[in-house]
């Protein structure tokens, strides 16, 4: 085998991205950028030293420090929360084929609140740990609901077939959740941003009840990264290089809905965070999934946050829940996909 | 050379759904030989194709690659005997040529070795013998229809199968590089030993092109052999109910079919 006559002007490297380091490096310096910025920036913005007190100095007690210590837990969680996001709508569009699968957009993550919610008002849960595991059996059962309802008919799942049936659900599902906070409120009071989203409330012991749903959710979309790129080329190529698909679909699925569930469980229905994060990457970076899946979650991270930032500076002395935000940047970019989509599908 | 593969079907009926498209289809594939199935649409050849290549499960009925059940042998392994190009695959939007090629590795890579040195030559060696190397890094949306084409074969080519499995690899394409992805499967069967089966809609293509012709009627095997023993017009009239004469293609020696329409027929009244 001689490869020698090919290796000659131009290097042939189709296993990475040529532009794949700078993209990383850029990427982390902007995830590092966010995450000061999430600590500094707010309806008060907290001076360098106070910064520095907040973070390094426990017994310094003035105000500016607290600020930053309260700003520490939401910053890490909305990381964590746009990671997750990110990683469960490149999962969902792989599974589904489908260019614009996102949690938000599948109704996913209503599923999820309206569980929760359900759960606050009638069985009268209260801890993250009980909030998980509802939302996740809400999350799997509007996925699996949605995917059926938009598989009806001819063509099977096409994106704008499973987009109206996502929509319809997350219609009903979010009526049915205000319908149950209104005459109660005290779920009202604590629990407003299960309506819309919201990173604000996040604890530490809430964030250490996500770790390992992230990390599980996260390694098991690492691992199907490969048979996922064959099944990006349809069914029967992926069938043809000995990838079991049912089983594929099933695993994959499964990992978008634990992490998308688990978020949706501490922060409410955030939206777009998955349908943006992955399209920037791919823009950049092409579609091969093992880096798409990773950098997702970098890209979930970098969005939400800045979401977050964004919401707290608009919303000043108070603030924008997050998931405001996010709507109003993922609604115009949605509408330009499935514009597209129209023409070809993934 | 590609090693000699004893592939076998065995009364198999498979179908779609509830409707029975093969009905009890029992055949053997000449190793390291070209084989093209034909037939009238929908006769069940892409049916018939995919079944062989374990994309349907037949309803009864056995396909053994050297004895053993295909079902039976692990995905991934077999992935690496038998390739399948179908008839559409799906393209990932902004993918590179010699991303999609590198694709076909998968059944060679596991998740800790990565990438190694001999994927890239498994893949420079395709794209060598699909004359594309000079496009690896252009986008797929950039090509034309029989440079896409080249491609898909050529990510095929690079899962480095003993067998290849292709559903009509020509449609859409200019006689020209019809005649060059066929001339161009030559080859790799000449050279490598590749056992190729393909589903080819022109006739006399096909009778040109095959070493070994499996002729299907309304999913059953109506005759098979080599081509200027099967392709007679009485065949032709039994498979596509269709008159003609069969000529000898003074081009190659293999059968040539003359259909007979209803207009245009003068003189040569046999
Ligand atoms: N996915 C499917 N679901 C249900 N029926 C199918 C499906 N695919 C094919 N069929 C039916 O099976 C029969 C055989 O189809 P098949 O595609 O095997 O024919 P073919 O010989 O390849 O035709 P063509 O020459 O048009 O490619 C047809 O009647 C077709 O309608
Ligand atoms: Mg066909």
């Amino acid at each position: 085998m001689s490869s020698n006559s090919v290796s000659g002007k131009r290097e042939l490297r189709p296993h990475v991205p040529r532009n794949f380091t700078r993209v990383i490096v850029i990427c982390l310096v902007l995830l590092g950028l966010c995450a000061a910025a999430s600590l500094v920036l707010g309806s008060r913005l907290v001076g360098i030293h106070e910064l520095l007190d907040g973070l390094f100095r426990q017994d310094v007690d003035s105000y500016g420090a607290n600020v930053v210590r309260k700003r520490i837990s939401r910053t890490v969680f909305s990381l964590m929360c746009g990671g997750a996001l990110g990683v469960s709508g490149a999962l969902m569009q792989s599974v589904t084929r489908n260019p614009i699968a996102d949690p938000s957009i599948l109704g996913v993550n209503t599923g999820a609140s309206l569980f929760v919610v359900c759960g606050i008002a009638f069985l009268n849960i209260s801890t993250a740990n009980e909030y998980i595991w509802l939302a996740l059996a809400g999350a799997a059962i509007t996925a699996v609901f949605v995917f059926g309802v938009g598989s009806v008919g001819r063509g099977g799942a096409t994106p704008i077939k499973l987009v109206l049936a996502g929509a319809a659900t997350t219609a009903a599902l979010s009526s049915l959740v205000t319908a149950i906070m209104i005459p109660r409120s005290y779920v009202m009071d604590q629990f407003r941003f299960w309506q819309v989203g919201s990173v604000g409330s996040a604890s530490w012991s809430a964030i250490a009840t996500f770790v390992p749903f992230l990390i599980i959710g996260v390694l098991i979309a690492i691992i199907t990264a490969p048979a996922l790129n064959a099944l990006a080329l349809g069914d029967e190529v992926a069938t043809g290089q000995g990838v079991r698909t049912g089983t594929l679909r099933l695993i994959a699925a499964l990992a978008g809905v634990l992490l998308c569930g688990a978020a949706t469980a501490l922060a409410g229905p955030i939206g777009f965070i998955g349908l943006l994060s992955t399209h920037v990457i791919r823009l950049i970076l092409g579609p091969d999934l093992r880096f798409v899946i990773p950098m997702s979650a970098i890209s979930g991270a970098i969005i939400l946050t800045i979401s977050d930032i964004l919401g707290r500076l608009l919303g000043s002395p108070g603030e924008l829940e997050v998931g405001v935000v996010t709507a109003f940047i993922g609604a115009p970019i949605l509408i330009i996909l499935a514009m597209k989509s129209k023409v070809r599908s993934l | 050379m590609k090693p000699t593969h004893i592939f076998q079907a065995e009364q198999v009926i498979a179908g779609h759904d509830h409707k029975t498209v093969i009905k009890g289809v029992s055949l053997v594939i000449p190793s390291n030989k070209i084989s093209v199935i034909i037939g009238a649409n929908g006769c069940g050849k892409s049916t018939l194709l995919k079944t062989l290549a374990r994309l349907i499960k037949p309803a009864s009925g056995t396909i053994t690659l050297d004895g053993r059940s295909i079902g039976k042998i692990p995905p991934k392994q077999l992935a690496r005997i038998l390739g399948l190009l179908p008839q559409s695959p799906v393209v990932p939007e902004g993918i590179s040529v010699a991303d999609l090629v590198g694709r076909g590795r998968f059944p060679h890579q596991s998740w800790l070795s990565g990438w190694t040195k001999k994927d890239t030559e498994a893949v420079a060696e395709a794209m060598r013998i699909m004359d594309i190397t000079e496009l690896a890094n252009h986008n797929i949306d950039e090509l034309s229809g029989g440079q896409r084409q080249r491609v898909w074969i050529a990510m095929a080519l690079a899962q480095q199968t003993d067998i290849l499995f292709l559903d009509e690899p020509t449609t859409f394409l200019d006689i020209t590089y019809q005649i060059e992805i066929l001339d161009l499967l030559t080859d790799l069967n000449r050279k490598y030993g590749t056992t190729i089966v393909m589903v080819l809609h022109d006739i006399n293509l096909s009778a040109r092109y095959a070493d070994h012709i499996f002729a299907l009627y309304q999913g059953e095997l109506l005759a098979e052999g080599e081509p200027s023993k099967v392709i007679t017009s009485t065949l032709v009239k039994d498979i596509f109910g269709l008159d003609c004469t069969v000529i000898k293609d003074p081009v190659s020696g293999s059968p040539l079919v003359l259909p007979k329409g209803r207009h245009h027929v003068s003189g040569l009244n046999d």
